[in-house]
C-alpha cells in the first residue's frame, strides 16, 4: 500500500518535473512545476509530516509560484519567446552540474540514505517542529526576521528603482 | 472484510461532505435570487415551474443547471486551448476539496466502531483549508491568461492580488484561535469550544476572540471576491476574469463563488461559532448551567450536533449575503488598503493582545 | 491509510468538477464564427493585447505577500504551542514580530502599499 502510494506520487512528481523541462510555453512550465511541487507535499505526507507538507503547498505551491505566474502572465498565449536562445552556450554547464548531481545521488543511496536521527519517531510532526524550534534553534529563528526584513527593504528599493 | 468496510465507511464521509457543500452551492443560487428581493422588497425568482408548482422558486438552480448545460460552448481564437479548460476545472476543484477537512460533527458510535464525523481528520486541518484556499488562486490566474483578452488579463491580475492580500488577513486573524484553543487540529478546536466560561457560557470563539472574528470574516468575503470585494470582476466595468467564458464553464466560476461563500462560512462556524457544539450538550444529553439534565440516546444527540452545524453555517451565508447585498464595491486601492493597512497590522495587535491575555488571565486550560 | 480520505476528497471533487467540464463539451452546440470568437473589447474590435504592461506594484505585493506567509508559516506552531511556552514564547515573538513590524512600517512609510 504504501509502496503503491509512493510509486504513484513519485510518477507524478517525475512527470511533471520532465513537462517543466519540456514545455516551450512559460505559463504551461509554471504549472508543471506546481503540480511538482504537490507531489513532493504528497510524499510528505506520507511520511507522516504533515505540517511540512502544509507548508510545502501553502510556501511553494501557493505563494512563490503565484509571484512566478504573475510575471510570467504578461506573455501572450501562443506568441511565446521561441527564437534562438542568446546564452546557449551556457546550457552545456547542465552536463557537469548534472553528473554530479548524478553521483552525490548514488552514493547517498549506496551509502543507506541520509543519517537517520538516532531514536524518536520522523520530526515532521507539527509539535515536534514547533518544539525545536522554539527551543533548541530559538536563535535561527529569530534571525528569519531579520532576513525578511532584509527582504522587505531590498524589494522596496528595486521596486523603486524600476519604476 | 473490515478493511473494505472501513473503506466503505470513509467513503461514506467524504459523499456526506462533498454533498453537503454541493447542495449548499446549489442552494445558494436561489438564495443570493431570493435573499435580495426580499431585501429589495420584490418578489424574485418565482417563474420555473413543474407541472404548475413554483414552490417559491425552487426549481430556479434545476432551469440554470440545464440551461447552462445546453447553451453553447465556445472559445475564443486567441485561447490557450488547454487551460482555457483547465480554469474552471481548478476553480470548481479546489473549493470542494476545501472543505473536506470541516468537522460536521462528534464521534459517531455505530455497532462497535467510532466513526470521526469529519472528511479528512489531519492533524493540520486548519493549514490543509488555508492551504487549498491558496491554490485555488490558479483558476482565476489562468483564467483570465489563457482567455486572450485584455479585459480578462486585467480581471485575472485584480483578482490574485486581492485573493493574496485576504489569505495574508485570514492567515494572520485565525492565530488567535489557536492560541487560545492550542491546537491547528478542526476537530479539537470545536472540542475546546464545548467548555464552559464562568460556568455557564460557552468558550465559544466570537467570544474569547471578537477581534479575530470580524477580522476573520471581512477577510473571508474578500476572499470569495465577492460584492463590497468584488473589483476584479465589476460587471459594469471590465467584467472580469471568466469574461470569454460561456455555458457551463461560467457556470462554474459562478458556482466556485458560491462553494467558496460556503467554505468561508463553514471555516467560520468551526473556528469561531462552535462548529457542531450545541450549548450544554454533550455526549449524554443536556446539562444545563441551573442544574436540570436531561439524558438523550446517541444518535438524537450526533443528530443534533450536525443540525447544529448546518443551522450555523446557512446563519453565516445569511449574514455574508446580507453583507453582499447592503454594501457598494469598493474601490481597487480601497480594497488592497483595507487588506494590508487595515485587516493585517489589526491581526497582528489581535496575537499580541490574546497572548498577554492568556497569560495574564490564564483562560481555561 | 489514515489519508485514504484526502484521496478520496480529491477524486470525488475531480469527478464533479470533471463531468461539468465533459457534460456540455457532449450536449451543447457548436457554432464559432469569426466575430464570435474575437476577444470581447466592449463592441469595439480589440487592436492589440496588451504586453509586457504587468504595473510593478502587482509584482511588488506578490512579493511582500511571500514574505508575510513565511512569516506566518513561523508563528502557527508558535500560536499551537502558546500555552506551553509561557512568558518565554511571548517574550520571544515579541522579538520577531517587532522585527518583522519594524519593516512593515518602513514599507508603509515607503508608500509601498500605496495604490494611486
Amino acid at each position: 500500500m504504501a509502496t503503491a502510494a509512493f510509486v504513484l506520487i513519485a510518477a507524478v512528481a517525475v512527470g511533471s518535473a520532465l513537462g517543466l523541462v519540456v514545455r516551450r510555453n512559460p505559463i504551461h512550465g509554471a504549472l508543471f512545476l506546481v503540480v511538482n511541487l504537490g507531489s513532493i507535499a504528497a510524499l510528505f505526507l506520507t511520511l507522516g509530516a504533515e505540517f511540512l507538507a502544509a507548508a510545502q503547498v501553502i510556501v511553494y505551491a501557493g505563494a512563490i509560484m503565484v509571484l512566478f505566474v504573475f510575471a510570467i502572465m504578461v506573455l501572450i498565449p501562443g506568441r511565446e519567446e521561441t527564437g534562438p536562445d542568446p546564452q546557449r552556450p551556457t546550457r552545456l554547464l547542465a552536463l557537469p552540474v548534472g553528473a554530479v548531481l548524478l553521483v552525490l545521488l548514488v552514493a547517498l543511496v549506496a551509502g543507506g540514505g541520509a543519517p537517520r536521527a538516532a531514536g524518536g519517531p520522523p520530526a515532521g510532526g507539527v509539535e515536534a517542529v514547533g518544539r525545536l524550534l522554539f527551543t533548541d534553534y530559538l536563535f535561527p529563528f529569530e534571525l528569519t526576521s531579520v532576513l525578511l526584513l532584509a527582504a522587505m527593504v531590498g524589494v522596496l528599493l528595486l521596486a523603486r528603482r524600476r519604476a | 472484510m473490515t478493511a473494505i468496510a472501513d473503506l466503505g465507511i470513509a467513503f461514506g464521509r467524504v459523499a456526506f461532505v462533498m454533498l453537503f457543500i454541493l447542495n449548499m452551492g446549489g442552494l445558494l443560487t436561489w438564495v443570493e435570487r431570493k435573499q435580495s428581493a426580499i431585501m429589495q422588497d420584490r418578489i424574485g425568482a418565482n417563474r420555473a415551474s413543474i407541472f404548475g408548482f413554483r414552490l417559491l422558486g425552487l426549481f430556479h438552480p434545476l432551469a440554470d443547471a440545464i440551461k447552462m448545460l445546453t447553451k453553447e460552448d465556445f472559445m475564443p481564437a486567441r485561447a490557450d486551448r488547454f487551460l482555457f479548460q483547465l480554469a474552471p476545472f481548478v476553480s470548481v476543484f479546489f473549493g470542494l476539496v476545501a472543505f473536506a477537512a470541516i468537522p460536521f460533527g462528534d464521534t459517531l458510535r455505530l455497532a462497535g466502531r467510532e466513526i470521526p464525523l469529519q472528511a479528512v481528520t489531519l492533524d493540520v486541518g486548519v493549514l490543509y483549508v488555508f492551504a487549498m484556499l491558496s491554490l485555488s488562486i490558479y483558476g482565476v490566474m489562468m483564467a483570465g491568461w489563457a482567455s486572450g483578452s485584455n479585459f480578462a488579463i486585467l480581471g485575472g491580475q485584480r483578482a490574485a492580488a486581492l485573493m493574496i492580500s485576504a489569505e495574508i488577513a485570514i492567515g494572520a486573524s485565525i492565530m488567535g484561535v489557536i492560541m487560545w484553543y492550542g491546537s491547528l487540529s478542526l476537530q479539537t478546536i470545536v472540542r475546546g469550544q464545548g467548555d464552559l466560561l464562568l460556568g455557564w457560557i460557552p468558550a465559544w470563539g466570537i467570544l474569547v476572540q471578537p477581534l479575530g472574528f470580524l477580522l476573520f470574516v471581512t477577510a473571508g468575503i474578500a476572499a470569495t471576491r465577492r460584492i463590497p470585494f468584488d473589483t476584479p470582476e465589476s460587471e459594469s466595468e471590465i467584467i472580469g476574469y471568466f469574461v470569454e467564458y460561456s455555458g457551463m464553464k461560467f457556470g462554474m466560476f459562478a458556482m466556485a463563488d458560491f462553494l467558496e461563500t460556503v467554505v468561508i462560512a463553514g471555516l467560520t462556524t468551526t473556528l469561531f461559532l462552535g462548529g457542531w457544539q450545541v450549548p450544554w450538550l454533550y455526549a449524554e444529553g443536556f446539562r444545563f448551567p441551573w442544574g436540570a439534565e436531561l439524558a438523550l440516546p446517541h444518535l438524537l444527540v450526533v443528530l443534533l450536533q450536525v443540525g447544529a452545524f448546518t443551522v450555523k453555517v446557512s446563519l453565516m451565508i445569511f449574514v455574508m449575503m446580507l453583507v453582499r447585498w447592503t454594501l457598494p464595491r469598493f474601490r481597487y486601492d480601497q480594497a488592497m488598503r483595507l487588506g494590508w493597512l487595515g485587516l493585517f497590522p489589526l491581526s497582528v495587535l489581535n496575537i499580541v493582545l490574546t497572548g498577554a491575555v492568556l497569560l495574564l488571565v490564564g483562560g481555561p486550560a | 491509510m489514515e489519508h485514504v480520505t484526502i484521496l478520496m476528497a480529491f477524486a470525488f471533487a475531480a469527478v464533479v468538477a470533471g463531468a461539468m467540464l465533459v457534460v456540455p463539451s457532449l450536449i451543447a452546440p457548436r457554432r464559432l464564427t469569426p466575430v464570435k470568437a474575437q476577444p470581447f473589447e466592449s463592441g469595439k474590435d480589440p487592436i492589440e493585447i496588451t504586453q509586457g504592461r504587468l504595473a510593478v506594484k502587482f509584482s511588488t505585493v506578490a512579493i511582500f505577500f511571500i514574505l508575510i506567509d513565511i512569516e506566518l508559516l513561523f508563528i502557527w506552531p508558535w500560536a499551537m504551542l502558546y500555552r506551553k511556552l509561557g512568558w518565554f514564547g511571548f517574550a520571544e515573538m515579541l522579538v520577531f514580530l517587532g522585527i518583522l513590524m519594524l519593516g512593515f512600517l518602513y514599507i508603509w512609510q515607503k508608500g509601498g502599499l500605496e495604490w494611486e
